[in-house]
């Protein structure tokens, strides 16, 4: 085993984030905004902000769907319980007694169980509930005239809401989280260069450096 | 030398930027003064040069060749001030509701139907004169403007000798009427014609509607913009269109959401709604903001983003009428305070004895309420009940009913007497300089209601009390211009003009609901949650140092 510098997070995976990152940031900015819980913004370009960015984030999804479907990369979420109670004992126990971090990252599989099925949970309900609430919302005009309009449109905004301070809450444990484990410097840079410590085999480090040599740091 | 190879072209693109604007403003300027499109020129009528010694004769004149347009006026509410409301039932019109104002046209008949478009209906009885001759051509059609109905002659224009002190019922000192030059003038009617009745009524400039007033003959177009030279320069009658002499718009039937739109090709004659001129998708429909703005003509009127405020302009309407301070008498005569500055320095009554105590406001922000177009009428055989404020009309509607919109009103405040054995609303007679009965010259109530409700031949217990009430008066004239409509936070704020209205979700009115509850304390549990985790990571450590 050789601690090595290798390339997990490509380019287009870091731009989806970081622009995820400024979208969500905006979107819960105006969002609260609009529900009544600040003023900082007039309500009319709330309005536009929050839309846009929206539709935005959607595109980016549509990308990114695309792209994490075409280059395998899905399979980083596929669940797992290998190391799940490791990790999470780590989290509610061990860190505390300042012991290291279970999981070590594989180049094929960057998270830990734990992060994983994080991930797949916010992928696959909360970013669907809010996209579908959301467009819903902004469709109003299409369904308006259905029996009982005003009663779906209150159900659709008080779940958008709802989700949304499901999406506020992963933020600040996603963030939190980035504190444990290693610095949180030392979290945050391999989403900044795509680089990253990784344990690899002989059979792993010789695979990468004859057919992806670019992946792996001198 | 190169540097100054531009300057000619700077100057001509300088100059036609100039110019261009005067082009188009020469072009409006051609629209304002639009002939009129007749036919005739009634100036060359020989029957029209004749000698007038009344406005009977005028019209009997005009229905030689208009044969049936006074049957048409006959049939018309500008006529009847009777109107059967198709969804109630209720008999309504001038000639049979009570409202907050002065109340009630009958037993004042000669001062009230000052206003009717006619001449000689002295008793609301009898109903409106048969004759055809009595009904007012000049009224609507004398495009003069030397033309002038008497504040108490129940129709009757001030013909020479005008008796000293008296007032059209605009309140202008009274001058005699030229009728031949009247008669020879007429044209189609324009805003001064509806005006001197529809801006004046309650007794007033802009007293009764609050967005009718004197200043819509030329109004700044941030005021209304359909009526403003600068605008659309229109008159009434180009939205209040007619189909034989009976017009669109109706206060008593509102057409308070109007699905169907424009009409073309031609004209829709039925109504005078927004839509029938705007579409039903008023906003631009290819940019996400109209998009928006299109998403609320389900719920929203028109008028209540597009007309911020009534009474603009510089005319003040009144907002509180209290009936029951009247009749204060300072050594034995009557008297009036003039204690509201209106913004040209006006000085306007907030005491009169012969009406009590008023309000006034200008730059009115209106009362907003659902309302899906009808409105049902406190008449006076209804019982009411005078622990609470009385609505004179109850306008009808809510926010699940699927078809009514939030609509802007002026809410007057009222103080009326009523029957207090009955719990009815009375009539008064105010008005009537001969009788011994009559509020206005003898200042005594008991006698007033007694000889009102004797004349329209309704029980009264001959005991009497005040009641506070609220009459409704839909907003809909003084649009400003699309710069001038509501912020979006106007109402979708918690302190919002909409904030008292419930039964729906608004955004950005409605946060702190069971969802923001649930939302927030699953939000707080996770920052405590991190910082405790967060704690207890730096205690531990330490301790672990130590």
């Amino acid at each position: 085993m050789t601690e090595r510098l290798v390339k997990v997070y490509p380019a287009f995976e870091r731009f989806w984030h970081w622009s995820q990152v400024l979208l969500i940031l905006v979107l819960l900015f105006t969002g609260l905004g609009l529900h009544g819980l600040h003023g900082l913004l007039p309500f009319g370009p709330a309005v536009m902000l929050h839309t846009v960015a929206a539709l935005a984030l959607v595109v980016l999804w549509i990308f990114a769907i695309f792209w994490h479907l075409t280059t395998g990369t899905w399979r980083h979420y596929v669940p797992t319980t290998q190391g799940l109670f490791k990790v999470a004992r780590f989290y509610a126990f061990d860190i505390f007694k300042g012991a290291h971090h279970p999981y070590r990252k594989a180049y094929w599989r960057k998270h830990n169980p734990l992060q994983a099925l994080t991930y797949l949970a916010l992928k696959l309900f909360l970013f669907p509930a809010i996209w579908v609430t959301g467009i819903a919302y902004l469709t109003y005009n299409f369904w308006e005239h259905q029996p009982n309009a005003s009663l779906i449109f209150e159900i659709v905004a008080n779940l958008h809401v709802l989700v949304a301070y499901l999406i506020a809450t992963f933020v600040i444990v996603h963030v939190y989280l980035l504190t444990a484990g290693h610095s949180f410097v030392e979290h945050v840079k391999p989403m900044i260069t795509g680089f990253d410590t990784v344990d690899l085999t002989p059979e792993e480090e010789a695979y990468l450096a004859a057919d992806e040599p670019r992946r792996l740091k001198r | 030398m190169r540097r100054n190879r531009y300057v000619p072209a700077i100057v001509v693109a300088a100059l036609l930027l100039g110019v261009l604007p005067r082009l188009a403003q020469a072009e409006d300027g051609a629209a304002v003064t639009a002939k009129s499109n007749s036919t005739a020129d009634h100036s060359t009528f020989e029957i029209l040069k004749k000698p007038f010694a009344s406005g009977p004769e005028v019209t009997a004149a005009c229905l030689t060749c208009h044969t049936e347009a006074a049957k048409q006026v006959q049939n018309s509410i500008h006529w009847t001030w009777d109107y059967i409301n198709p969804a109630t039932g209720q008999e309504l019109g001038k000639a049979h509701v009570i409202n907050a104002f002065c109340g009630n046209v009958a037993s004042n008949e000669p001062r009230c139907t000052s206003c009717h478009a006619g001449y000689g209906w002295e008793s609301m009885a009898d109903g409106p004169p048969k004759e055809q001759s009595a009904v007012d051509c000049l009224v609507c059609h004398d495009r003069s403007g030397n033309y002038a109905k008497l504040d108490n002659a129940a129709g009757h224009p001030p013909l020479s000798p005008v008796r000293d002190g008296a007032k059209t019922i605009t309140g202008a000192a009274a001058k005699p009427v030229d009728l031949n030059l009247a008669a020879q003038s007429v044209g189609m009617p324009a805003r001064e014609n509806c005006g001197q009745c529809h801006f004046y009524g309650g007794g007033g400039d802009n007293v009764k509607h609050g967005d009718l007033s004197s200043v819509l003959y030329d109004p700044d177009r941030s005021v209304d913009v359909h009526m403003s030279k600068d605008g659309a320069n229109l008159v009434c009658s180009d939205c209040h269109v007619t189909n034989h002499h009976e017009w669109a718009g109706s206060r008593y039937n509102v057409a308070a959401h109007d699905t169907a739109g424009l009409g073309r090709p031609g004209e829709r004659r039925d109504v005078a709604t927004c839509e029938s001129c705007h579409g039903t998708e008023p906003h631009e429909a290819v940019s996400l903001i109209g998009m928006k703005l299109n998403d609320h003509i389900d719920k929203v009127a028109c008028q209540t983003c597009h007309i911020p405020e009534f009474a603009r302009g510089g005319v003040a309407t009144k907002t509180v009428w209290d009936w029951s301070t009247a009749g204060k008498l300072k050594d034995g005569k009557p008297y009036g305070e003039d204690d509201f500055v209106q913004s040209d320095g006006k000085h306007l009554h907030t005491y009169l004895s012969t009406k009590g105590d008023f309000e006034w406001g200008e730059d009115v922000v209106p009362f907003y309420a659902w309302f899906d177009g009808q409105v049902e009428y406190t008449t006076g055989d209804q019982t009411i009940d005078p622990t609470e404020v009385v609505d004179i009309n109850r306008i009808s509607g809510s926010a699940g009913d699927g078809k009514s919109r939030i609509w802007p009103f002026k809410r007057m405040e009222g103080r009326q007497a009523y029957d207090s054995q009955l719990n009815k609303l009375v009539y008064n007679h105010v008005y009537g300089p001969e009788t011994d009965t009559a509020f206005w010259s003898n200042f005594d109530w008991s006698k007033s209601i007694q000889a009102a409700m004797d004349y329209v031949g309704e029980p009264y217990s001959g005991e009497f009390d005040f009641v506070d009430t609220h009459m409704y008066w839909p907003i809909t004239h003084m649009v400003a211009p699309k710069e001038g409509a509501l912020d979006c936070e106007a109402c979708h704020a918690k302190d919002g003009r909409l904030a008292d209205l419930a039964g729906f979700y608004m955004p950005g009115r409605d946060p702190g609901g069971p969802v923001d509850k649930i939302g927030l304390a699953i939000l707080i549990a996770a920052l405590a949650g991190v910082a405790g985790h967060g704690l207890l990571r730096i205690v531990m450590r330490r301790g672990g140092q130590a």
